[in-house]
């Protein structure tokens, strides 16, 4: 069964009421399917968020389960795409001790080969983002493990597709 | 709430006027055409029920005896009126009591508007006396749910739940109102909401499906037809009725389908599913195209998926998309209201008759005559059977009763063996299964079709569970005939020990009280009978009495229902002992 699994980004457009993430996220409960992450924020339109969720399943079960979220009276349009028709990223902080990045040279190469960008450092600690890949990210994870993560957080991914999603032309549409 | 997001047209209600929240919860329903609702008072409602007593003559409110009661009872006016049914109940208890009726009425698709009190919105999520949060424990068997904090909302929310209630794939709509929000004041006025942005109700039939659908049909040696509750719903009954018989077709039912098209017509060929007939479940497995007609293909129907009708090509008519596909791959679907795919699809197709292949459903409904229905209609062996009783209220009613049924063995009998002339008329828990549900659901259908003979069948054993609303019956003098069959034992839950656990009886006997005394003790006229010399005279007293009447019949104590499909097999492996 697992061998036919393939990672999802579906993507929601729903108006912005109360309540919507259970509706949603029960759907997934009921079924057994594990979020890999989800994140909401508003979208291109006015008044209309959009959630961007990650999962690994078959086609076939990915296709229901869409079909059972744009039912919700709430959701406008829901999609769902493979990796190779979206382009996607994860965002990630590190909190490491001040003291590495002044005596460690390698500490400074690292955040120079890896894009990472430093938003603040003070006497006890300097905090990095990075975005990309969740490759990249587990990488300078296991760069940084070595001398110590004080805190380490990631982002669920957002992605835009690279097909054009016609959801604005359905709510001219409407009025 | 996004005011943009609905479309609305005006109503008598169009000018402004002050009033309380309230107020206008009971001013949108009157606009919505309410004229029935069933609820319970309590604390957290109390100020729309003091409105109630301002418009009980515009309004009439039935005090149930249970919320389960009030929620049963307004699917039951739904089902057979094609309207709206309304549940009123409180916060906290009172809500939670309707949450049964709610997700019964969730999976069978019957439109409710469910209204219930909330504590005071500066106390949400303090954990205040009778407060839950109902909004998320109702959000997986709603179809939407809301909570109301400020009462200028109240208008576009509700006319937003009628529209949603009704609409599309019908189903039960929440909402919830503060009690701050019920006293507070605002200019009203009300619109009724005809589209929501991101609801999209029914699609227009796609003109290719159904030339690609008359095509298959019309190509079939051996069509055959499953039709569901989506006929009923979607009004669709003469056009289905024109589809078959133009093309010939033999056409089954699935429970909630029950009396769409009468039950006497040639082409009726009975019901699919688990106690449903042999021959349409046996001949599934051998149509070459299999096309349903607003039912979503339910375990109980097709048994094992791997094994249904896998060599025909089938075509789906449904009015909600996420049904496609979901458990039985379509050749051909065909997305939308029922009544208009039936009417388009009719010029497409060629008369024909298909006897040979409908001589096929007659001899094997020879074969389940003989080995089942005789013996369950005019049995010679002492006890009395679940189907004869049934078979004398057909006899009586001429098969122009509604007949509502509780859940267990006589349910089965009543579906497969009531006869019906007119649609509308099988008022059942299908997808939910719930116990306690007849009895209420009874009351509602009574009251929304007062000149039709509403005749309920329960067991001892769902009868106890919803007794209390016999209360309500005497209350309002709703002249229900309540048949009782005992058989002193969870009938259909004994059945399954017998065949599958090796006849361990675990807590299925049931010792029962006198159910007569009960009922007169709510002084509703009753009788009990244990002979079959005594069962046609107690059905025509009952028939002919005027108002609500209770009768007891004691039933053969371990009879089964066949034919069956045990779970898990294929609809061809059906039993028929
Ligand atoms: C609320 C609820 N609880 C439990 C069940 C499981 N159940 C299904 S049928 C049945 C037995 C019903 O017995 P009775 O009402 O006496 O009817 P009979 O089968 O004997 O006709 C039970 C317990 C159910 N369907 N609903």
């Amino acid at each position: 069964m697992e061998s036919n699994q393939n990672t999802y980004t579906i993507s929601i457009y729903t108006e912005n009421n109360i309540g919507l993430l259970n509706r949603i996220s029960a759907i997934f409960q009921r079924r057994h399917i594990n979020i890999e992450s989800l994140n909401t924020s508003i979208s291109e339109i006015e008044d209309v968020s959009r959630f961007t969720i990650v999962v690994k399943l078959e086609e076939d079960r990915i296709k229901k389960i869409v079909g059972q979220i744009e039912k919700q009276v709430e959701v406008i349009k829901a999609y769902y795409h493979t990796d190779e028709e979206t382009i996607y990223q994860e965002s990630c902080m590190f909190k490491l001790k001040s003291d590495l990045l002044f005596e460690e040279r390698e500490i400074q190469n690292i955040i120079k080969e890896s894009n990472a960008r430093i938003v603040t450092v003070n006497k006890e600690f300097f905090v990095l983002e990075k975005s990309g890949k969740r490759n990249e990210i587990e990488q300078l994870y296991r760069d940084f493990s070595v001398y110590g993560i004080m805190q380490f957080v990631r982002s669920g991914r957002i992605a835009v597709t690279k097909e054009e999603m016609k959801i604005s032309q359905m709510l001219t549409a409407f009025n | 709430m996004d005011i943009e997001t609905v479309k609305t047209t005006d109503v008598a209600t169009a000018k402004t006027v002050r009033i309380s929240g309230s107020e206008a919860i009971i001013k949108c329903m009157i606009a919505e055409g309410v004229e029935t609702l069933y609820g319970y008072p309590g604390g957290a409602i109390m100020p729309v029920y003091d409105e109630l007593y301002k418009y009980r003559d515009q309004i009439h409110h039935v005090l149930t005896r249970h919320e389960q009661g009030a929620a049963h009872a307004a699917q039951g006016y739904a089902r057979i009126s094609g309207k709206v049914g309304v549940a009123l109940a409180t916060s906290g208890p009172g809500a939670t009591n309707l949450i049964t009726g709610i997700a019964d009425a969730q999976i069978d698709s019957t439109p409710l508007v469910c209204i219930t009190g909330q504590v005071a919105s500066h106390l949400l999520g303090s954990d205040a006396f009778q407060e839950t949060d109902i909004v998320g424990i109702s959000t997986p068997v709603t179809k939407w749910n809301v909570q109301i904090t400020k009462a200028a909302d109240i208008p576009e929310v509700m006319a937003k739940a009628f529209y949603i209630a009704k609409s599309g794939r019908p189903g039960p709509v929440l909402v919830d109102i503060t009690k701050d929000a019920q006293f507070e004041e605002f200019d009203f006025s009300y619109k009724k909401c005809t589209s929501v942005r991101s609801y999209k109700a029914s699609c227009k039939p796609n003109i290719e499906a159904i030339q690609k659908a008359a095509n298959l049909i019309n190509g079939a040696k051996k069509p055959m037809i499953v039709w569901g509750q989506g006929v009923i719903l979607g009004k669709a009954e003469a056009e289905l009725k024109a589809v078959i018989e133009k093309a010939g077709i033999p056409s089954a039912w699935t429970i909630l389908g029950a009396s769409a098209i009468p039950t006497e017509h040639p082409l009726n060929i009975g019901m699919v599913g688990m106690h449903g007939n042999y021959a349409p479940n046996m001949l599934t497995n051998e149509c070459d195209v299999l096309i349903a007609i607003g039912m979503r293909f339910d375990d109980r129907v097709t048994g094992n998926l791997s094994t249904y009708a896998k060599q025909a090509k089938v075509i789906h008519f449904e009015i909600d998309p996420a049904e496609i596909d979901k458990n039985v791959k379509t050749d051909v679907a065909v997305l939308g209201d029922s009544k208009l795919s039936l009417a388009e699809l009719l010029p497409f197709l060629n008369e024909t008759s298909h006897n040979e292949w409908h001589q096929k459903f007659k001899d094997l409904y020879a074969i389940e005559f003989e080995k089942v229905i005789k013996d369950d209609l005019h049995p010679t062996k002492e006890g009395l059977t679940m189907g004869e009783v049934i078979n004398q209220i057909n006899v009586q009613s001429k098969g122009d009763a509604a007949i509502v049924s509780d859940v267990g063995q006589h349910q089965m009998i009543a579906c497969r063996y009531a006869k019906f002339n007119k649609t509308k008329s099988n008022i059942t828990s299908g997808g939910l299964g719930t116990m306690g549900f007849g009895l209420p659901a009874a009351i509602g259908a009574k009251m929304a079709a007062p000149e039709r003979d509403v005749v309920v069948i329960i067991g001892d054993g769902g009868f106890q569970m919803n007794i209390q609303e016999l209360g309500t019956i005497f209350q309002q003098k709703v002249p229900v005939k309540i048949v009782v069959l005992n058989n002193e034992f969870l009938g259909m839950v004994r059945q399954w020990q017998q065949l599958f656990f090796d006849k361990r009886y675990a807590s299925t006997e049931m010792t029962n009280p006198d159910f007569v005394t009960i009922a007169k003790g709510y002084y509703i006229a009753a009788k009990k009978i244990t002979k079959r010399e005594e069962l046609a005279g107690a059905i025509e007293e009952m028939m002919t009495h005027e108002g609500a009447y209770f009768l007891e019949v004691c039933v053969e104590k371990e009879d089964n229902v066949f034919p069956m499909i045990p779970t898990g097999a294929s609809v061809s492996d059906i039993r028929l002992s």
